[in-house]
């Protein structure tokens, strides 16, 4: 349990059985009345923001919130298939959860997912991963400016901005918490 | 460092006392460190020693006036125990004054020269809403008569404050219920509200003034409340100041306001958290 003064931005409660994160936070304290703990919070399941204002005496519940590494086994239709480094248990995480990330993730990829109870929450990629390009137009020979982007596509189907020195086949390093390319990985 | 804030609060500082020197006012100096903070419900005093770091002057300012003193004004630092926020620092500095035979609409008129003697950009133009006005307006109930401390505080911070920032310059909410009169005395004629006001200034609390309550048995009993509230929150409970219940049988009719005078300089630099205005906010 936490009581109201340990309240702060980031910290992660549990709210009617949900995990939610605080993402504002305000002390407040109206003339001769009670410090108030005013917070702006989300849920972590559904991503929807309220606020509320809590009072010095109040305890507020932890969420039972743990990270666990795995590493990336296979796809099953539009599930994502994990295995728990230590005890190979699965973890079954729908393409809905990862959104853009699912296009990131590569054999053996290991990951570290958050879980809320037994319930798979988040899940972190490394920083950078490497990709093929699959398609865009060629770029003109010997341009190597950085700051001029077209478009390309992985074989995933994704669509990313690459500089237009980039050709078919050519190997990127994609920043993976951000979705942008990073930079061309040399080859040989 | 920015030197600007420092000069300011100089400047500020300077135009306070020369206001009070005008107008007759003696500058006291009292106890920083006292052995009985004043007991109030949610104010709690940092421990030094054996001693507590002071609140507010109150209790001291009360004792010159029961001796005679007719107009007097103090500018220190005062204390509070886990108040941080960007309108909240543990240690800040207050003035507060008094003037015998006032009361706490005297005293508005005065803090209302006061201000505009020392900011010269600030609004003319003041609203006085009395606390059920405000609260059946913007939060659709009247805690007169019908308090609860909890839906209070919640609906001030929540509801009634927002309305008050949305309006804009000085705003005074007045006539708080008595349940929250503190050291103020009922009002004549209305035992449902005290003669205690709140000036806001720009949505920022500023000041807080009372008609002075000079009767030791209902102050008796509304520190023996006190104390009972506090313990039944685990707080720590703070003896009854004899002293200063006997000083009351002598103290003579009178009004005070405790203004906060780091929010005024934040205000009057137009900044909206006080690390604008201190250097050495930690």
């Amino acid at each position: 349990m936490y009581s109201a003064s340990d309240l702060k931005k980031g910290l992660k409660i549990e709210i009617d059985g949900d995990p939610c994160m605080i993402t504002n936070f305000e002390f407040s304290k109206p003339g001769k009345g009670q410090a108030l703990y005013r917070c702006k919070i989300k849920n972590l399941i559904t991503g929807n923001t309220f606020d509320k204002t809590y009072r010095s005496v109040e305890k507020i519940n932890k969420a039972s919130l743990m990270s666990r590494d795995f590493t990336f086994s296979y796809i099953d239709g539009d599930n994502y298939v994990f295995s728990d480094n230590e005890t190979f248990e699965e973890a079954i995480l729908s393409d809905e959860l990862l959104g853009d990330l699912k296009y990131f993730i590569v054999d053996d990829m290991e990951v570290e997912i958050l879980f809320h109870n037994e319930r798979a929450l988040d899940i972190t990629l490394p920083n950078f991963v490497e990709m093929v390009i699959a398609e865009t137009e060629p770029g003109a020979r010997g341009d190597t400016a950085t700051n001029v982007m077209k478009p390309a596509k992985l074989d995933n189907g994704y669509e990313i901005n690459v500089p237009i020195f980039i050709n078919e086949g050519d190997m990127i390093r994609i920043d993976t918490r951000t979705g942008t390319y990073a930079d061309r990985v040399a080859k040989g | 460092m920015n030197t600007g804030p420092v000069i300011a609060r100089d400047v500020l500082m300077r135009g306070i006392r020369a206001f009070f020197y005008a107008r007759d006012y003696a500058e006291v100096e009292t106890p920083i460190r006292l052995k009985i903070p004043c007991m109030e419900l949610h104010i709690d005093a940092e421990p030094s020693g054996d001693h507590f770091l002071r609140t507010s002057p109150e209790i001291f300012h009360k004792q010159l006036l029961a001796a005679g003193h007719q107009r007097i004004f103090e500018i220190g630092k005062c204390f509070r125990h886990g108040e941080r926020g960007p309108l909240h620092h543990p240690e800040y500095t207050m003035l507060e004054w008094y003037q015998t035979g006032a009361d706490y609409m005297d005293i508005l008129e005065e803090t209302k020269q006061l201000i505009a003697c020392v900011w010269k950009g600030v609004s003319r133009d003041w609203k006085i809403l009395p606390v059920s006005e405000a609260f059946q307006e913007f939060a659709g109930w009247d805690p007169a008569g019908n308090y609860d401390e909890n839906r209070f505080d919640i609906d001030l911070v929540d509801k009634v404050e927002p309305a008050i920032r949305k309006i804009g310059g000085p705003v005074v909410l007045k006539d708080y219920p008595v349940e929250a009169a503190a050291l103020s005395r009922k009002k004549n004629g209305n035992p449902l509200v005290a003669e205690r006001w709140e000036l806001y200034i720009d949505g920022v609390e500023i000041a807080n003034a009372y008609s002075e309550l000079t009767d030791p048995v209902e102050q008796r009993m509304r520190f023996e409340e006190c104390a009972a509230q506090r313990r039944a929150l685990g707080k720590t409970v703070y003896p009854i100041d004899e002293a200063f219940l006997q000083a009351l049988e002598h103290m003579p009719p009178a009004g005070g306001v405790a203004l906060g005078v780091d929010r005024l300089l934040m205000l009057l630099l137009g900044a909206s958290t006080l690390d604008a205005v201190l250097p050495f906010r930690n």
